[in-house]
């Protein structure tokens, strides 16, 4: 593999990195790519936009030799190429920064990069050599990591340079990156798309997959827009617009109720117009006088490792307001939720939910009080994958009248009632009988907020609600909690997109270290001061 | 004798992260500095009595060592070996046979080998190939093992020459405490110990070790980098077999010196307690085998001498019973965490 990786380096400028003509990639009878062409030409950015399911990884997947296409050329530094397996790709050049980090987590740095195409000495590691190169790349690059670290003690902008180092350590003239922002805060992903633009003066090309519409206007010098399998629009960031990119992807005009496509590359007028909006319908003013329903105070909890994660922290949501925590993942989001829901126990302070004492109460005794609970993994806490559509529509609620008599299962009652939810939201699936598991990603969210949805709850208590979904679902679901919102239920949103709490929140609470560090007014702050609170900057200006 | 020469080493080792001395590191010097001193102390008290003790504790540590290998290249690679006791009674038993008919130990050595390659094989098609349940594929060696080799087994058969006779290799055989246990030991003891060395350095710094690693942590980043998991973990699986199909040759040929049913007595179960014990490193399990052993044979010597006035059943406990204790001590010093993908099997996409 060294060898190999050391042999592909050549310096004539090939005209066309990377390209596809006509690729047209079916999976039984769905139609994944249908006569798809991009073009990718040393030092540019192509930004690939598209929903979920719109065909934007298997295109990618074709280029990088994952796939193999029905139809269609691979292009490769000028040249027509046969790619059987992403080596193939790897030996010409092209590189894949993927979502999931392919990082071998207790390893150091250094190792995680040679992996595979490792210097030799006698069959050992020559780890003064490898150590060497992959100082000389981060330097050349910008890219800073501490080459002995163990990769899972590094934060996640870290362990995204070291996926790049990889990829550069194999000399790789085309970057193809698979989200990269999805993980990052905004001052992690501004860091991001620098590199990126510093790898292209270098004469890098990158692929530039994402359906975050900011981040295209601001880093992309190519767009192609993919819906269904087909390329709807090819164009650059002069000449459209995020509403009109919004409009090609989704194929019809999209109203997320916060005009967050309208907000110019800068995002300071993202949140003045989304908070707008939602205050024409639910004065905010009104909020201050309505009780109190989630009250936490001094609450301190631990994470997996024994490490504190939620330190004092004190927050109030009242009825009929929706209070967003913003924060880096992993800044002890997770554990406070917990906490509140009875799946941790809380090592300090109490929660009280409607004026009732909620700490140390078991899940079903929060659920009893009236909150509903989006977790923040659909797929691990959210639904049983192998159980029915109609089971999961009543995981919370199954053991109570009408679902359940004299301690069996009503299934008629079941069955009807899980009806009632996929009808009223829009849960496609073919019937209620089909395990949940065969849903798509935004189908089973649906689910999840119908089931939560359909008793009356005072709280609820949404995690990360929209991750991975398509913007038909995200729209949905927001409006969703919107109305539950101004028919008076409380809500604690948790999101690490930064553009979901804008746009849903009345109040913004900056979370950071297990504290919330500031609340501060979603119509007022600007994303860079909410950004840099996120990132542990003092709350001097922002806090309100 | 302790796990780990270096901090890079013990990077390596799953301990990632690990500046300076950990506490389990300070606990397990500590440990050896007592127990060097307590065997010195009991040497001068009765050299003779110390060193049968310290052999016998050389002699069981080598076929704990060389099965805890054998189950620490396979769940390093990501794959569970439960099945050392059937490889080691099934490589005893063919070592053994083939010995007495052809009249030469070396010719035994090399069928208990192959025999222990051929189930590591067989394990790897089934745990790899198939993607059985690897505690199943496991439990099927056991099984397999104990069935067929009572069937065949032939009481009459005897040896029909000296099992392994001991080598004294010069001047380091008359050292004080070591000599006799160490440098006064048939030949398969000495090869052990220097593939105690060896896997060592190999597992911890050597092209092949580091790819093992990553093919148990996370075998889909492996296969981005072109490292083919599938090949790897059945090369590793199969040649682990080797080693302890060398446990089963060294039970039959040098330790007893027959083949009798179910001799493999559980210590392939015991093989895995070291392993964990020792870290999953070579060093490591070679500290917790000589432990092990230690306590075995200790007990042995008070049999023989009638140290306590109890039965002895009683002092046949005591190995266990330390096992116990130690286990649970063990506890204290935090648990290590396993290889991320053990026991998942992988499937190429």
């Amino acid at each position: 593999m060294a060898a190999a990786a050391e042999t592909v380096v050549s310096q004539t400028e090939p005209e066309v990195l990377l390209a596809g003509h006509g690729i047209t990639k079916r999976f039984g009878s769905v139609v994944a790519n249908d006569d798809v062409s991009v073009e990718l030409r040393p030092g540019r950015i192509l930004a690939l936009l598209g929903e979920n399911g719109a065909g934007k990884s298997t295109l990618v997947n074709v280029l990088f030799g994952l796939h193999r296409p029905d139809a269609g050329q691979v292009v490769i530094a000028d040249e027509n190429v046969e790619l059987s397996s992403p080596h193939d790709a790897i030996a010409r050049g092209v590189g894949m920064v993927h979502q999931h980090f392919q990082l071998v987590p207790p390893m150091s740095v250094v190792r995680n990069i040679v992996l595979g195409a490792e210097p030799r000495k006698l069959g050992m590691i020559d780890v003064a050599q490898a150590r060497r190169r992959v100082m000389d790349l981060a330097d050349r690059f910008g890219l800073h990591v501490d080459p002995d670290a163990a990769v899972e003690d590094l934060p996640v902008g870290a362990q995204q340079r070291v996926e790049i180092l990889k990829a550069l350590y194999r000399d790789a003239r085309v970057l193809i990156a698979d989200e990269p922002t999805a993980v990052l805060t905004p001052q992690e992903t501004d860091h991001l798309l620098d590199v990126l633009r510093g790898l292209t003066a270098q004469g890098v090309g990158i692929v530039f997959i994402t359906h975050k519409l900011r981040e295209v206007m601001a880093a992309a010098d190519d767009i192609v827009v993919l819906r269904e399998g087909r390329v709807v629009g090819t164009t650059t960031p002069a000449q459209t617009s995020e509403a009109a990119l919004a409009e090609l992807m989704v194929g019809r005009a999209v109203d997320l109720h916060g005009d967050r496509f309208e907000s110019g590359a800068t995002g300071v007028g993202s949140a003045v117009s989304t908070a707008a909006a939602p205050s024409d319908e639910a004065p905010i003013a009104e909020a201050d006088e309505q009780p109190v329903v989630l009250d936490i105070a001094g609450l301190c909890a631990d994470d997996d490792r024994g490490q504190r994660a939620v330190d004092e922290l004190t927050l109030a949501v009242r009825a009929g307001e929706i209070v967003g925590v913003a924060g880096v993942e992993g800044n002890g989001q997770r554990e406070l939720v917990e906490a509140i829901t009875g799946l941790r126990h809380a090592a300090a302070g109490t929660v009280s939910i409607s004026d009732r004492d909620a700490s140390g109460a078991r899940p079903r005794q929060v659920t009893v009080i009236g909150v509903g609970h989006i977790p923040e993994d659909r797929a691990k806490h959210g639904l049983i994958g192998s159980y029915s559509v109609a089971d999961n529509s009543v995981l919370n609620r199954y053991f109570k009248r009408p679902f359940a008599a004299g301690g069996m299962l009503r299934r008629d009652r079941i069955d009807s009632h899980a009806r009632d939810v996929v009808a009223t939201f829009d849960v496609r699936t073919p019937d209620v009988d089909s395990p949940a598991d065969s849903l798509s990603g935004g189908n089973k969210q649906k689910l999840i907020v119908g089931r939560e949805f359909s008793d009356d709850i005072d709280l609820l208590i949404a995690a990360q609600p929209t991750r991975g979904i398509d913007i038909g679902a995200i729209e949905f679901i927001w409006r969703r909690i919107r109305e539950r919102r101004d028919e008076g239920t409380a809500v604690l949103l948790v999101s690490a997109e930064l553009d979901e709490v804008l746009a849903l929140s009345d109040r913004v609470a900056v979370m950071y270290e297990g504290r919330i560090v500031a609340t501060v007014d979603p119509r007022t702050a600007t994303r860079e001061e909410i950004g840099l609170l996120m990132a542990g900057a003092e709350s001097s200006a922002a806090g309100s | 004798m302790t796990a780990g020469a270096g901090p890079d080493l013990a990077a390596a080792s799953g301990d990632a992260g690990m500046r300076g001395w950990s506490p389990q590191r300070v606990w397990s010097v500590a440990g050896a500095v007592v127990l060097v001193a307590l065997v010195w102390g009991f040497y001068a008290w009765d050299g003779a009595q110390t060193t049968a003790v310290l052999g016998g504790t050389v002699r069981a540590a080598t076929l704990l060592v060389l099965g805890a290998m054998c189950g620490m290249i396979g769940e390093r690679s990501g794959i569970v070996n439960i099945g050392i006791e059937g490889q080691f009674l099934m490589s005893a038993f063919t070592a053994f046979t083939v010995a007495s008919m052809s009249g030469s130990l070396f010719l035994g050595v090399v069928a208990g080998v192959s025999t222990g390659l051929a189930m590591g094989w067989m394990l790897a098609a089934m745990s790899v190939g198939l993607r059985t349940d690897q505690i199943i594929a496991g439990t099927v060696l056991n099984i397999a093992a104990l069935g067929l080799t009572s069937f065949f087994y032939d009481r009459g058969r005897s040896l029909g020459q000296p099992k392994y006779q001991s080598i004294e290799l010069g001047p380091l055989a008359d050292l004080p405490v070591v000599g006799t246990a160490l440098f006064n030991r048939p030949p398969l003891t000495y090869l052990a110990l220097v593939l105690v060395v060896v896997l060592h350095v190999l597992l911890l710094r050597s092209v092949w070790g580091m790819r093992t690693t990553a093919i148990g942590e996370h075998p889909g980043a492996a296969a981005t980098v072109g490292i083919d998991v599938i090949r790897l973990r059945y090369w590793n699986v199969t040649l682990a077999g080797g080693l302890a199909g060398l446990g089963g040759a060294y039970l039959a040929l040098e330790s007893v010196g027959t083949f009798t049913r179910a001799m493999s007595g559980g210590r392939g179960f015991l093989a895995l307690a070291v392993m964990i014990f020792g870290r999953r490193t070579p060093l490591g399990a070679y500290a917790a085998a000589l432990f092990f052993g230690f306590t075995t044979a200790l007990q042995g010597q008070f049999q023989l001498n009638d140290t306590f006035d109890i039965p002895a059943q009683f002092v046949g406990m005591l190995p266990f019973v330390v096992t116990i204790i130690v286990v649970a001590a063990a506890g204290l010093f935090g648990r290590m965490r396993d290889p991320a993908a053990l026991g998942q099997p992988y499937e190429v996409r």
